[in-house]
């Protein structure tokens, strides 16, 4: 029963922020590009404030997948390194923490673009 | 002047004119399919942690958000991500998944154009930005904690 | 200076011209995608592509090779030999107009370039209505053609993107049209000629390309019926080109405004290409829109008698991505041709 719980809410929050990402742009017409980055500082920001931890315990998948936990990812490393390695982890932090996602991205991005051809849109 | 006038009000008639359309049957969309591909998500997660019961939570959330990567990236290829995305909107663009696909989508797109000058230059057209005000805000707090520390 | 002299055909002013020897149109070929082989006018067509690339590797090659195809379409139809024609004018969407300057390449035709953006069909048969009417010419081939997918990749985003149109966005469509205009043969005749000029309503939004044309639409249409004095009434159809669903309401509204009624021998391409559950929102869009229907439906009803008097108006914005991203509105324009049976 718990475990239903957990995936409802996750189901619920990670709906709402992405309903929240569909009503930007129903309202603003802005392009997904600016959605992404809109979503990453909302990331970065939440974390910077120490909300990000609160929300997560609970939200969990909600709002990790989301790009907004990437954001939050690039925070909490910078502020991390920053504490153990001082003022270069300014530099190092926040790519450290999300090299694992930028290095799948790009490098399955690059494996697919060899292999596919793009399909003309119906 | 006149014209300046006219245009005006010629926006101001063009912007009664656009059909509106209805935001409840998209809205809905896009939430379902993003709490959907959340919910994917945990599971792919929670998976991860029964199998390899000794990694860490941060560990088992990047092998999740690499799967999550992987499989967009796969759709984005076949085509599929596409009419997910003209179905859902926010709903397949906001998650991680959307990310893969703005990185992959360019990359398949401009493989006329040679590996170099094609894919490799064109990756980042759509991502790029994401990237680059990430990196660059996570900066700024980072160098804001380092301030604080100082004292 | 006014010298008070007007020749014999001309207007009161010079934007419309009257072609006293009424270059005929002796042979059109349209040739489209399969997406556009669905739609409503998919009988009228003469070729339709199995898939978009036409067995090319890219779809600017296969773009290319459709307005190729389209040229060799028309020189059979109109019962020539390619020897025969003396100048080529093309145009078409892409960067440099490449589709149609490496179409010309194979023919090794006289070849002149146009950019009318989605007005290239009127703007082409316009200057070769004119060139053969002077006498300069014999035969000259007029061509444009769009590609959905090249269009797509270089206005927009790339196609595997998961995005969602805007609700006034049109599709553009994959197709090339051609014909040829001559002196000598039978076809429906080129008789009045008017030249658009640039209109800029400032219009930013490129996803509401209806509403940035129609004021072209009817600054041209307004100095047509002037100079020609004849109005809506005096036409068995008025067609212009891309307007879609959205621009040709707000040009009915427009030309409410100054007193003119477009009634129902009005129609918009852009508006009728798809069928209804095609989703392609506002309608269809490019230069192969107006381009396909010209010569195929327009010049086959002209023939058949059913049409006696046209007037085919299509619009083209001229806008660039560097401009668009640079804030600028977009300038669009409009010519029209009158084609009698």
């Amino acid at each position: 029963m718990e475990i239903f719980l957990d995936y409802l809410w996750v189901f619920l929050i990670g709906g709402l922020v992405c309903a929240f990402g569909e009503l930007l742009i129903i309202t603003t017409n802005i392009t997904s590009a600016r959605i992404l980055v809109t979503f990453v500082l909302i990331g970065v920001f939440l974390e910077a404030v120490g909300l990000y931890d609160y929300i997560s315990d609970f939200a969990k998948a909600g709002i990790n997948v989301p790009i907004v936990g990437f954001g939050a990812s690039l925070a909490k490393g910078a502020i991390g390194a920053v504490k153990t390695h001082g003022f270069l982890g300014i530099f190092t932090g926040g790519l450290t923490a999300t090299a694992g996602g930028i290095a799948a991205a790009i490098g399955f991005a690059f494996l697919f673009a060899l292999i596919f051809k793009s399909h003309t849109k119906k | 002047m006149e014209d300046k006038k006219r245009n005006e009000a010629y926006n101001k008639y063009i912007k009664a004119k656009i059909p509106k359309t209805k935001p409840w049957p998209s809205l809905f969309n896009s939430f379902w399919v993003g709490g959907l591909i959340c919910v994917i998500g945990q599971g792919i997660n929670d998976f991860y942690l029964w199998v390899f019961p000794n990694i860490s939570q941060q560990t088992g959330w990047s092998l999740t958000l690499i799967t999550l990567i992987f499989i967009a990236a796969f759709l984005t290829g076949i085509g599929v991500y596409d009419q997910i995305g003209k179905f859902a909107g926010g709903g397949s663009i906001v998650p991680i998944t959307g990310f893969s696909n703005s990185i992959t989508s360019p990359s398949i797109e401009f493989k006329s154009e040679g590996i170099i000058y094609g894919i490799c230059v064109k990756m980042f057209t759509i991502a790029g930005p994401v990237i680059v005000f990430g990196v660059a805000s996570s900066m700024v707090v980072g160098l804001i904690y380092w301030i604080i520390s100082l004292f | 200076m006014k010298t008070g002299q007007k020749t014999e055909n001309s207007f009161e002013s010079k934007q419309t011209i009257r072609l006293k020897n009424q270059p005929k149109i002796i042979g059109s070929y349209a040739i489209v995608g399969p997406k556009e082989g669905k739609g409503n006018f998919a009988d009228f067509f003469d070729y339709v592509m199995k898939n978009d690339f036409f067995g090319e590797k890219t779809f600017e090659k296969a773009e290319r090779k459709m307005l190729e195809s389209a040229i060799t379409g028309v020189i059979q139809n109109a019962k020539l030999q390619p020897k025969d024609v003396d100048l080529m004018i093309a145009g078409d969407l892409l960067n440099q107009i490449i589709s149609s300057s490496y179409a010309a390449r194979a023919f090794q035709f006289p070849f002149l370039g146009l950019y009318g953006a989605c007005s290239t069909m009127a703007e082409s048969l316009a200057i070769g209505a004119v060139l053969v009417d002077g006498g300069f010419y014999q035969n000259i081939v007029c061509c444009t053609g769009s590609h959905f997918s090249t269009a797509e990749r270089q206005y927009r985003f790339p196609l595997e993107l998961g995005n969602q149109r805007p609700p006034t966005s049109q599709w553009t469509v994959t197709g090339a049209g051609a014909s040829i205009v001559s002196l000598q043969g039978d076809g429906p005749k080129i008789t009045t000629v008017t030249f658009g000029k640039v209109v800029d309503w400032g219009i930013n939004d490129v996803n509401n390309m209806g509403g940035a044309m129609a004021p072209a639409a009817r600054d041209t249409m307004l100095a047509h019926f002037r100079n020609t004095k004849t109005g809506p009434d005096d036409y068995d159809l008025i067609v212009t080109g891309d307007l879609g669903k959205l621009g040709s309401e707000i040009l009915i509204d427009l030309m409410e405004d100054e007193g003119i009624t477009l009634g129902m021998n009005y129609c918009d391409c852009g508006q009728t290409y798809f069928r209804r559950d095609q989703k392609t929102l506002c309608g269809a869009s490019g230069a192969g829109c107006c381009a396909t229907v010209f010569n195929s439906y327009i010049i086959k009803k002209l023939n058949e008698g059913e049409y006696h008097k046209v007037l085919f108006m299509p619009t083209g914005a001229l806008l660039s991505t560097t401009s668009s991203q640079q804030g600028d509105t977009i300038p669009c324009v409009c010519h029209a041709i009158v084609v009698e049976k």
